[in-house]
């Protein structure tokens, strides 16, 4: 068990280094990233000034080990269009990107689970065929213009809901939907196999044979069961909502992470750009690596491979 | 013993021509026409968009904009579908958008598919260090949501349509090694491998003649699946402006466009672009769909 942990340890200690690696060098070796830091039209004594401050005249070796360094003492630099410090503007932007996901989250589970749930019961019913249309268009929507949509029916024609900004509860419906979506019809898939899964097993066959009503038996034997891929996954994809929802939030102007990394973009505010990537990905490494453990806890046979 | 590998034809059992086994393959249950149709309708759009299409699509009359389409009141026959804030045919912007679309797409998923498949065969048969290197880079390539990479290099390198198309097969080739490397992980293990081995072939024979054909069905359905996603990612990229530059007419950035007239409610700005990248991407993973299922009869239930 331990050897299992500190592979998987190293796996994402690894993943880690590799990310820092990989951020670091492209940013470096697509075009001087100084041109990218002053401002259009300098001189190039300027440019030169500042390559000296930054300390881009370093060698890269020296350049990556300060990186480094003042990343893993947090300092992530200071936003040039802000002036406060990175890791500050991330973290005061995180809780509404948090908030945005976890709406999102529980619209997803509260559409896709019992619309899983049916249309395995009803294999290849009515329901059924809804559902996996239901998935396929899930797939098939971009997040970003099911949001527009969303925008255009529910605040331009009809005016029941605010389109953009944060605050109130109102404010948090049509992203949370927006961002949800996609994800509604991954959980409402997996659900629906996952319960086809359980539903053919031998313990739930018994249960039936000992003339358990059909919906005891779904409700209290096979449902915890099927329940358990679902909700690991929904808790890797929470991790992966918060990063993905970058289009969602630029849509409604809500103020959370992916918001800020489309700012950084947009002023060329690179150090904002760099932090949020590696933190974004940093934080799903992590969920992942702790999703391994658990699933080692659970499922003993994962502990034993080769 | 590899040179008899095809059969010598007696009379008795003459093997059905690639032509008729293509008909039965397109007669097969389930044959998705109408995805298959709106796919070779929107490559023929996309490859005579200068022929088909009413109005140059970068050029607009400032005196027509935001013109609804034709069967609304202001709308003409002459803008069918209607002009944008710099008064452009939507029409004629949506069939040369097309073209980007195809373009990206395609070339991204080919190239993505190439390398992808191509590392997973080396990763899965060599094993050893060059295993634990690209399962590696492609671990920390799977950390980052794909989007999220695609943006961050979009917005380093400069904005250009092939940069769009490399940075989308940089990204999402890790999806394809991945599933190759497990396919070829257990196809290593079967008789007609190891018998290779024994006649003496070498790695590389064995990975080209019998590894590769045998993977080719999973490329090739991830393939089209992950049509949908690079679309989808395209449009994305150019909703965010770090796409297809402007003027270059691409449905993403139609969208962006757009978003600036949706609160006068100039609806068709935003719902006919988003209209065409979902049925794209909707006939891209319903053939990715029938594909799956019938090349591997044990999924059917899903």
């Amino acid at each position: 068990m331990k050897r299992y942990i500190v592979k998987r340890a190293g796996y994402a200690l690894i993943s880690l280094f590799l990310l820092s690696v990989t951020i670091f060098l492209f940013v470096r070796v697509t075009g001087d990233p100084v041109v990218l830091l002053v401002e259009p039209g300098a001189s190039k004594d300027d440019i030169e000034m500042v390559r000296q401050q930054l300390g881009l005249d370093r060698s890269l070796w020296i350049q990556y080990v300060s990186f480094m360094s003042s990343l893993l003492q947090g300092d992530f630099g200071k936003s040039f269009y802000y002036r406060t410090p990175v890791l500050e503007l991330y973290l005061s932007r995180l809780p509404h990107s948090l908030a945005l996901a976890a709406a999102a989250m529980v619209f997803s589970l509260i559409v896709g689970i019992p619309t899983g749930i049916i249309a395995a019961v009803r294999v290849n019913g009515w329901w059924d065929s809804a559902g996996k249309i239901f998935a396929l268009l899930g797939l098939s929507l971009p997040a970003f213009w099911v949001g527009l949509v969303l925008i255009l029916v529910f605040s331009v024609y009809l005016g029941w809901l605010p389109s953009s900004g944060s605050g109130t509860v109102w404010h948090l419906v049509m992203p949370a939907v927006s961002l949800g979506w996609v994800f509604a019809a991954a959980h409402m898939r997996l659900t629906r196999s996952s319960m086809l899964d359980v539903l053919g097993s031998e313990y739930i066959k018994l249960a039936r044979l000992k003339g358990l009503p059909e919906a005891l038996v779904i409700s209290k034997h096979a449902l915890k069961n099927a329940l358990i891929p679902v909700l690991t996954l929904a808790g890797i994809n929470l991790v992966l909502m918060v990063n993905v929802a970058i289009v969602v939030e630029t849509v409604f102007a809500w103020p959370g992470i992916g918001r800020l990394l489309f700012e950084g973009i947009s002023f060329r505010d690179f150090p904002v750009v760099q932090a949020t990537v590696i933190l974004g990905g940093a934080m799903i490494i992590v969920v992942n690596f702790v999703v391994d453990l658990l699933y080692a806890v659970i499922d003993p046979r994962i502990r034993y491979e080769r | 013993m590899s040179t008899t590998s095809t059969a010598t034809a007696s009379p008795a059992t003459v093997l059905p021509s690639r032509a008729s086994r293509l008909a039965g393959f397109v007669r097969s249950d389930g044959f998705p026409w109408i995805p298959v149709l709106i796919l070779a309708t929107v490559l023929g759009l996309a490859i005579f968009a200068n022929a088909v299409a009413p109005y140059n699509p970068e050029i607009g009359s400032l005196g027509e904009r935001f013109k609804p389409p034709a069967w609304q009141t202001g709308g003409s026959e002459r803008y069918f579908l209607g002009t944008d804030h710099l008064g452009r045919d939507v029409l004629s912007r949506l069939i040369f958008g097309a073209r980007v679309s195809v373009i990206v797409g395609f070339c991204a998923v080919v190239i993505a598919g190439v390398i992808g498949t191509f590392l997973g065969i080396l990763s899965g048969y060599l094993g050893g260090w060059v295993d634990q290197v690209v399962m590696r880079i492609t671990d920390t390539w799977l950390a980052l949501p794909g989007v999220t990479f695609a943006i961050f290099l979009a917005a380093i390198t400069g904005p250009s349509m092939w940069n769009i198309v490399i940075i989308l097969a940089a990204v999402y080739w890790t999806r394809y090694a991945r599933v190759i490397r497990g396919e070829v992980l257990s196809l290593r293990e079967r008789d007609f491998v190891r018998l290779a081995i024994v006649a003496g072939c070498s790695k590389w024979k064995i990975m080209r003649r019998h590894l590769l054909p045998n993977v080719l069905n999973t490329a090739i359905v991830l393939a089209t699946l992950q049509l949908g996603v690079v679309i989808i990612a395209e449009a994305t990229l150019s909703f965010l402006g770090v796409g297809v530059p402007p003027p270059q007419p691409a449905w993403g950035l139609m969208l962006a466009d757009g978003k600036k007239g949706m609160m006068a409610g100039y609806w068709w700005l935003t719902v006919l672009p988003g209209c065409c990248i979902m049925l794209m991407v909707l006939s891209a993973n319903l053939i990715g769909d029938w594909l799956r299922v019938k090349f591997d009869p044990q999924l059917r239930q899903l």
